[in-house]
């Protein structure tokens, strides 16, 4: 017994040291993907690897990496052949910590086939979206690729349906954010696209749907990949990007900024840390910030930041639609999401752009548990032809929906106009409103006193006076503080300390929408 | 009985309280006021709308039944016709008589007078100056250098000094507009200019019966652009017995013109205390605090009892020199560009120091207000007192440091390092003390090796803080921090470790300990560093490891960024900032008085393409090399925002 076992140990041993070897071989290939010329032509480019990518993204030593071993199994095109196989392929996949909280995430690896998507990159993907559904955990992707693996022909484009389908499935189940950190073309683009947040890197990302020379062969059309799908383009123009950060550093350390915002998943509440700044703080600049002449601008987001913890407001969409802003901040330490008027752009109108903004922002808070803040300076939707034709009752109807059927806290703050059907969008009273205020500059009406007058009294004299006596009986809160569709009419500068008391009594809010298979918004 | 207070520079709150008993009403223009009894609105923001506006005064005076008017310092103060109208309708003007503030306010009539009362006065030319060509005849005749000024105005409004003719011609050109936009009234004076002279002016008070008094010196050399910065009282250049003659020729002027109420009497001090005669101004002057601090004397208090008719309470004995007061006119500009241009936004957050002893800050402003293009850009006056001058100075960097201000640039930085420069605090200053000492502009505090430790440290010690804020969850944090910090183009490796409220940060082998009682939400950061305290304040820090730190008056921006971060950083590329010679963009927020190029001109390096007027100041706008015009983006007229741009180059 003692011989077999001897005998069978030193078998084993050898056997053992050659697959070790492999292993050790293995591993030390995987970490260096496309190899030293690759990552160097990477630097040079301006971009880090997708390991180094993990490396800041992540808590130190908290990666765990899966399907290191993983390989493609393309056998087309002298694909099969040894050096054109490399261990984990074009994508590292796994899961760590931010600040100690856990996090999936996959990290495309630009030196490997340039990034490009097979068969067995999409099945990694795949593999860490479904635990992170499964553990509640939010997914990240750190996106770098040419696009299909176009050897893998059909197997490619099966590769990207599947991780499709798993963005719809976590969709509102886990949070899912894209940093788009190189090229991402053609099928590529839905996924950023499905998951809730899209950041960029300026000038080292692009988005789009065809490349410069495809357009050019297709439409004649003399384009380069800046002005078609770079940050600036999609977070000015076409609002596809909710953010652009100034490189790969940058962009990752304000990420994991930006993490600490979001709760881990649906079932989690919003987060909370701990907060220095007072809870009762009175702001005596929100007394004086709204402008005796009603026609006059101010920034609501000097409002925004003085009523937040720290004054620190993450805006989503900075740069699109400013007519309406939205972002995440914290009172007394709890993530809430912030939506408002800006009055400083376009008079802080509702228009086509502005409400798909708002509704996309306003179903995310309510999806992971967020309570909405919105502050109210709304002369109406934006008339004329290009907002008709480009459907804004159809887009308006958006973001009314999205206040109609969220189920999180939701406190209004009124801060100047809150005219016609624009007042009952913002969140009011009659959409569920929990807590509704008004300042003592508020004005709910249908519409401005000169209107209203012209209409009221078409064709007769005194037309002054009976302006001044519908600002005089409508340009102030009471009409609607009489009625109960404001709870409250409060001095501004209290206004953190009452957002603060109500958000804590309303932490226990429950309420829900009666049961349906899906709701069917106004797309 | 009512009072009417007209507004100084946007307003002046600490001032009407002191009305005591009478119940007192405030003028404004269209911005929020909160003290007073009573509040008037006298017209839209631009002055010339609202306290320039002499009938909106009048309606407001008739309005509210006011029996007395204080013009406060500026705008209708020493203007006569204002006077007049208010004793027409038989409401006290509480200041001195129409005929005083006519001749004083005449800077020819107030020589002659000044003259014939045997007051030392400048050599210089007496008399209206038509035109460009004139100015230059009578330079030439006076020598080299000559002071232009507007005869109006009072201070460093509407005055250049020219050095030879060309300038002479440019001086004239631009004092008598700004003098006609500030007073209404282009008259201009040439004078012989005192090099390296000192600004120092005897405070007078005179009541109705022919007494007057001298209530010491003010010593107001600190200048820029011929507008006081720093001033203090006592003056550290004056002996007893200057300081006597000085007293008696400015009593002796107060009693020519039958001056009553307080009155200023400047003087140019030179280098061998030869002193000389340079105007009278027949207001309260800005600075009068350091007096009050340093006589005991509330001067508004006194000004009232005159104007009612009562006798002076003091004998000239009776007028002490009360240990020392200093006084730093805190303005929204930005010291970088000359010393100060002005700069506008609002006060996201205001915090006056005014928990520390002797100190006061009379402001206009509080958390909120707006710093329009339309008034002088003062924040405040920030006055200390001590009982020598060195224990005010001192005072001074405490109340400095404390001082919050947030969302428009200021000047605290200059002020900060002129209060602590060898030359300053020996006494050793003339008017063209700025100059002098910061021959290439104002640069900021330069940094000691050992402040510059103190300031990486506190960064560290910040960044930690806040990472570890982050991670709260995380269980045992007890760990050290290797960091990479970089300051000015120079980059340190840190160590850091923390237990509680203390820090030890390793820097290049040195260890820093960081201590106090602070929090990430807090405006100011009172820290000890190495057992010494010191007060910084937080001015922005990131998600992406900025960090900006007030430190000795001056921000510095820092990164703050893990050893990994740092070392991949060097991977990134480097923007490239756009070329700005061929670019002029306004330096700061103001109107466009006049553009002198149109597209296609060809223009000289330092030619002038454009003049911008902000706060009532004219700044010309020069090319950075010599090129063809390719755009114009401005015409005159427009309001104009910092960094706008208004012209291109080809």
């Amino acid at each position: 017994y003692r011989g077999w076992c001897l005998q069978n140990a030193r078998c084993y041993s050898v056997n053992h040291l050659s697959v070790q070897e492999r292993i050790e071989k293995k591993r030390k290939a995987a970490l260096t993907g496309g190899g030293q010329l690759r990552i160097a032509a990477q630097h040079k480019r301006g971009k880090l690897t997708a390991r180094e990518r993990l490396e800041l993204l992540l808590d130190p030593d908290s990666f765990v990496e899966y399907d290191m071993f993983v390989e493609h199994r393309c056998s087309d095109f002298g694909m099969e052949a040894d050096h054109n196989k490399y261990p984990g392929d074009s994508v590292v996949t796994g899961q760590g910590r931010i600040n100690g909280r856990l996090v999936y995430v996959f990290s495309q690896d630009f030196t490997v086939f340039g990034g490009s998507l097979s068969g067995a990159h999409a099945q990694k993907v795949c593999k860490v979206m479904d635990q992170a559904m499964m553990v509640g955990a939010p997914v990240i992707g750190l996106n770098d690729s040419g696009g299909a693996r176009i050897q893998e022909g059909v197997e490619s484009l099966a590769g990207y349906a599947d991780i499709f389908l798993r963005n719809v499935m976590a969709s509102g189940v886990v949070p899912q954010i894209s940093l788009i950190m190189g090229p991402c073309a053609g099928g590529a683009v839905y996924s950023p696209a499905l998951t809730d947040f899209t950041f960029m890197v300026k000038d080292t990302s692009y988005l789009f749907i065809t490349g410069p020379d495809v357009v050019k062969s297709v439409t004649n059309e003399d384009v380069t990949q800046e002005e078609l799908g770079g940050a600036k383009t999609h977070t000015t123009v076409s609002g596809v990007a909710h953010r652009a950060f100034e490189n790969d550093v940058d962009a990752l350390l304000n990420l994991r900024d930006f993490f600490n915002f979001l709760p881990l998943s649906n079932k989690d509440p919003a987060p909370v840390t701990e907060c220095h700044d007072p809870r009762d703080r009175p702001v005596p600049g929100l007394d004086t910030i709204v402008p005796f002449e009603s026609t006059k601008a101010y920034d609501m987001l000097d409002i925004v930041h003085g009523v937040l913890d720290e004054r620190e407001f993450f805006e989503i969409m900075p740069n699109y639609a400013k007519n309406i802003v939205v972002g995440f901040a914290r009172m007394n330490g709890r993530t809430v999401g912030i939506v408002g008027n800006q009055p400083k752009v376009a008079s802080g109108c509702l228009d086509v752009n502005s409400s798909v903004k708002g509704a996309r922002f306003v179903r995310f808070c309510d999806a992971f548990n967020i309570p909405i803040i919105t502050f109210v300076d709304v002369p109406g939707f934006l008339p004329g032809t290009a907002q008709e034709y480009g459907g804004i009752i159809r887009h308006g109807a958006k973001l009314l929906y999205a206040f109609a059927e969220a189920t999180v806290p939701k406190i209004t703050v009124i801060t100047r106009k809150a005219y016609g059907g624009a007042y009952d969008v913002m969140s009011s009273k009659h959409l569920r409103g929990d807590v509704n205020y008004a300042w003592p500059s508020a004005e709910v009406a249908v519409m401005g006193a000169k209107g209203a007058v012209q209409i009221i009294f078409r064709g007769k004299e005194n037309q002054a006076e009976a302006e001044a006596e519908y600002v005089e009986k409508f340009a102030n809160p009471f009409p609607a503080a009489v009625r109960g569709f404001v709870d409250d009419i409060i001095q501004p500068s209290t206004t953190r300390k009452r957002l603060c008391r109500d958000l804590e009594v309303l932490a226990s809010k429950k309420q829900t929408n009666p049961w349906k298979k899906h709701a069917n918004i106004p797309l | 009985c009512a009072g009417l207070w007209g507004g100084s520079f946007a307003f002046d709150l600490q001032l009407p309280k002191r009305f005591q008993q009478f119940s007192c009403v405030f003028s404004f223009p269209q911005v929020h006021v909160k003290v007073a009894d009573e509040a008037v609105c006298v017209g839209p923001a631009p002055t010339s709308k609202s306290y320039l506006n002499m009938d909106a005064i009048m309606n407001a005076i008739k309005q509210t039944g006011a029996q007395a008017v204080h013009p406060g310092y500026g705008f209708l103060s020493e203007n006569k016709e204002f006077a007049k109208r208010l004793a027409a309708e038989g409401v006290t003007f509480i200041g001195p008589d129409t005929h005083a503030i006519q001749a004083m306010g005449d800077k020819i009539e107030s020589k002659l007078i000044a003259k014939a009362a045997k007051v030392n006065t400048i050599p210089g030319f007496d008399g209206v100056v038509k035109d460009a060509e004139e100015a230059v005849k009578i330079a030439g005749e006076i020598g080299y250098p000559v002071m232009i000024k507007a005869s109006a105005g009072g201070g460093g409004k509407g005055m250049r000094i020219a050095w030879n003719d060309e300038e002479t011609r440019e001086g004239f050109r631009f004092s008598s507009q700004e003098a006609l936009s500030s007073f209404g009234d282009d008259r201009l004076l040439i004078e012989k200019f005192i090099d390296n002279p000192r600004h120092i002016e005897i405070q007078v008070l005179a009541d109705k019966h022919g007494d007057a008094l001298w209530l010491n010196e003010r010593e107001c050399s600190i200048q820029r652009r011929n507008q006081k910065v720093v001033e203090e009282a006592p003056s550290t250049f004056l002996d007893p017995d200057t300081r006597r003659a000085m007293g008696e020729q400015a009593v002796s002027l107060a009693n020519a013109v039958k001056y009553s109420s307080a009155g200023t009497v400047e003087f140019l001090v030179d280098s061998k205390k030869n002193f000389y005669f340079l105007e009278m101004n027949t207001r309260l002057q800005v600075e009068h605090p350091i007096t009050e601090c340093i006589t005991g004397l509330d001067l508004v208090q006194q000004m009232i009892r005159i104007a009612k008719g009562y006798k002076l309470q003091h004998k000239q004995s009776d007028i002490p020199i009360n240990g020392w007061a200093v006084e730093s006119r805190v303005y929204a500009e930005d010291p970088y560009k000359s010393f100060g241009l002005p700069s506008i936004g609002r006060l996201s957050q205001y915090q006056e120091p005014l928990d520390l002893p002797n100190v006061r800050v009379d402001s206009g402003i509080q958390e909120g207000s707006d710093i329009s293009i339309y008034y002088d850009p003062m924040i405040s006056k920030l006055v200390t007192y001590g009982k020598t001058r060195e224990e005010a100075l001192k005072k001074m960097e405490d109340a400095l440091d404390n001082y919050v201000i947030r969302g428009v640039t200021h000047n605290i930085p200059l002020l900060r390092e002129i209060i602590v420069h060898p030359r300053f605090v020996s006494g050793d200053i003339s008017t063209k003390f700025l100059p002098e000492v910061y021959p290439d502009g104002f640069k900021g505090h330069m940094l000691t090796a050992g402040e510059r430790r103190e300031l990486l440290a506190t960064a560290a010690a910040l960044y930690v803080a806040a990472q570890l804020r982050s991670q709260k969850f995380l269980g045992d944090l007890s760990r050290q921090w290797e960091l990479c910090v970089e300051l000015d183009k120079g980059v340190h490796m840190l160590g850091v470790s923390r237990s509680g409220n203390n820090y030890t940060v390793e820097i290049d082998g040195e260890k820093v300990e960081v201590s106090g009682e602070w929090n990430l939400a807090s405006a100011l950061l009172p820290i000890t560093i190495n057992g010494k305290h010191r007060t910084l304040q937080c001015l922005l820090r990131t998600a992406a490891g900025e960090i900006s730190l007030q430190y000795l008056g001056t921000s510095f921006k820092l990164r703050v960024l893990s050893n990994l971060a740092a070392s991949l950083s060097k991977h990134m590329p480097e923007k490239v900032p756009e070329d700005t010679s061929s670019i002029l963009r306004s330096p700061m927020p103001g109107s466009v008085v006049a553009v002198s190029v149109k597209p296609g001109d060809n223009v000289a390096e330092g030619q002038e393409i454009c003049v911008i007027e902000a706060m009532k100041m004219q700044n010309s706008m020069t090319a950075a090399k010599t090129a063809k015009v390719k755009s114009v983006h401005c015409k005159a007229g427009d309001t104009v925002g910092e960094g706008d741009l208004l012209v291109e180059l080809e």
